[in-house]
């Protein structure tokens, strides 16, 4: 099963629900790797939501295990891409061109989850507004606070910083503006004196 | 007195007939100082001294809110109301000093939209002509959708046409105009906010309507001033002041509760922002719940009241208050 229960947090630490269908013309649901489980659970709740839908998906590591039951949804368009990055031009050009009422449906990823919702609350849809539900990998998009660059997929706390090097400490205070998590050096008083790294929620 | 905000005493220094019903009233402070800059869609709530009775009333105010050297208000006759509006029409003259409420909004633009969709029915039209000159000035995108009875009782129509000829449409019901609704919602681009203003019908057809079409709560605001309503008259006992009043017939619960001297708070009184909520104690008779802040269980138990528009039918009542 690809979901996950995340421990009780703090307020700015994202919780995620679950994916239900909702009055609308025009849907738009993004998903990476595992999230496409929740999208087949979806269709599954409400046939008639594909004919109005637009999926985007991005397989990452889970490869064309899902791809071909997406295309047997028969949605109205389906976007099956490499990374998120080389799907933003197309969201952002989805968004541009779309009116009020459209639902938008994240699943996946946290990074997946947290930067489509940068796009779609740049976009003028209220944060409230977009449903989540988190599928596969626990992995964070970090932001160093110091060297302020963002390291993708961080698995392990502590980790280094891929930008400037840092021993990182990974917190759950987190920023919608930047879509990413904050991670903090951990060794700053005492350099070197680094615990050993373990894998999130072990 | 605590209640409410800070009031201002005013001086009445114009009163315009702007058609068969409605009468446009100018503040100005009777200090001669500057009034407080307020944001489009507050409204003011104002003291009416008639004989015995003490009405306070909210209206919206109209005017430019950067303006600090007046405000206006623009008040429609109800024949049919519990006299607010008739003294308002009837006994009002310029010169005349009264005392007003500060601002308060309880219907603000949510600045972080895109752009504006107003829909106003009739003398809803009020809070929008603070707003449009608030967005005027930082070159804020709207769109207002008026709806009136015919070009004679359309207040303010030729001015906003006049002013925005590309953004103000006007339908008339005399003439068989409707606003398209479906398509207009259907249409707005992402990032719109609604904002609704008129007769409740109105209000109840838009929102259901944005809901059915996916537009997210968030985006869809609403006004709507209620009138506290006549009823019955009963008698309430105030079981922290030791009091037991009567609340007349054309005297809203929260009006009595002050008549006898008792600091309530409040804001609105309109039943909207949630103030003057108060908890009963005990009860035997059943409750007229008319506002729209209560949840329909916290009305169903009998443990709260919004005594601004709402009233009891029965034996007893006690508040806490």
């Amino acid at each position: 099963m690809s979901t996950f229960d995340f421990p009780p947090s703090i307020t700015s630490r994202p919780t995620y629900g679950t994916l239900e269908p909702r009055a609308g013309k025009f849907h738009l649901m993004i998903a990476d790797a595992e999230g496409a489980e929740a999208i087949l659970r979806l269709a599954e709740a409400d046939p008639s939501l594909m004919g109005k839908s637009h999926i985007m998906y991005i397989p990452g590591e889970t490869g064309d295990r899902f791809t071909a039951k997406l295309e047997a949804l028969a949605p109205k368009q389906l976007y099956v891409g490499p990374s998120y990055t080389a799907a933003v031009p197309r969201l952002r050009r989805i968004l541009q061109d779309a009116h009020m009422g459209l639902q938008v449906y994240l699943t996946g990823t946290e990074g997946l989850m947290g930067q489509a919702m940068l796009e779609a609350t740049t976009a003028g849809i209220p944060h409230t507004a977009i449903q989540t539900e988190h599928r596969g990998s626990v992995a964070r998009r970090m932001q160093c606070v110091h060297c302020k660059g963002i390291t993708e997929n961080v698995i392990t706390d502590p980790f280094k910083c891929s930008h400037c090097g840092l021993n990182l400490f990974v917190r759950d205070h987190y920023s919608r503006r930047l879509a990413a998590f904050q991670a903090v050096c951990i060794d700053a008083e005492d350099p070197g004196n680094v615990p050993p790294s373990v894998e999130l929620y072990t | 007195m605590s209640a409410g905000t800070t009031k201002l005493a005013v001086t009445v220094t114009e009163v315009t007939p702007v058609n068969e019903l409605v009468t446009r009233f100018r503040f100005e402070r009777t200090d001669g100082g500057l009034l407080p800059t307020f944001s489009g869609g507050a409204h003011t709530v104002v003291e009416m001294k008639d004989g015995d009775i003490t009405r306070l009333n909210p209206y919206s105010l109209m005017s430019d809110p950067m303006d600090q050297s007046a405000y206006t208000i623009s008040v429609r006759r109800d024949d049919e109301g519990r006299g607010g509006s008739l003294f308002m029409h009837q006994k009002v003259k310029p010169g005349d000093q009264m005392v007003i409420s500060y601002p308060v909004n309880l219907f603000a633009l949510d600045l972080r939209a895109k752009k504006h969709l107003m829909i106003a029915g009739g003398i809803g039209i009020t809070p929008f002509l603070a707003q449009i000159k608030q967005l005027a000035a930082t070159n804020g995108r709207f769109e207002l959708h008026y709806a009136c009875r015919n070009p004679a009782l359309g207040s303010y129509v030729d001015e906003l046409t006049a002013a925005h000829p590309n953004n103000v449409h006007v339908y008339f019901d005399d003439q068989k105009q409707a606003i398209d609704l479906e398509n207009l919602l259907d249409g707005q681009p992402l990032g719109t906010h609604i904002y609704v203003c008129g007769p409740k019908g109105m209000i109840d057809w838009v929102c259901a309507k944005a809901r059915d079409l996916g537009w997210p709560r968030e985006a869809i605001h609403y006004e709507e001033f209620l009138a506290p309503q006549s009823g019955k008259p009963f008698e309430v006992k105030l079981a922290v002041s030791n009091k037991v009043i009567t609340v007349g017939e054309h005297q809203s619960l929260l009006e009595a509760i002050e008549a006898a001297g008792v600091d309530a708070p409040y804001l609105c009184r309109g039943g909207a922002c949630g103030q003057c909520e108060t908890a009963v104690i005990g009860y035997d008779g059943k409750f007229l719940h008319h506002d729209h802040w209560l949840e329909d269980d916290e009305k169903a138990s009998g443990k709260k009241i919004m005594p601004c528009v709402s009233r009891f039918e029965g034996k007893t009542l006690v508040l806490d208050r």
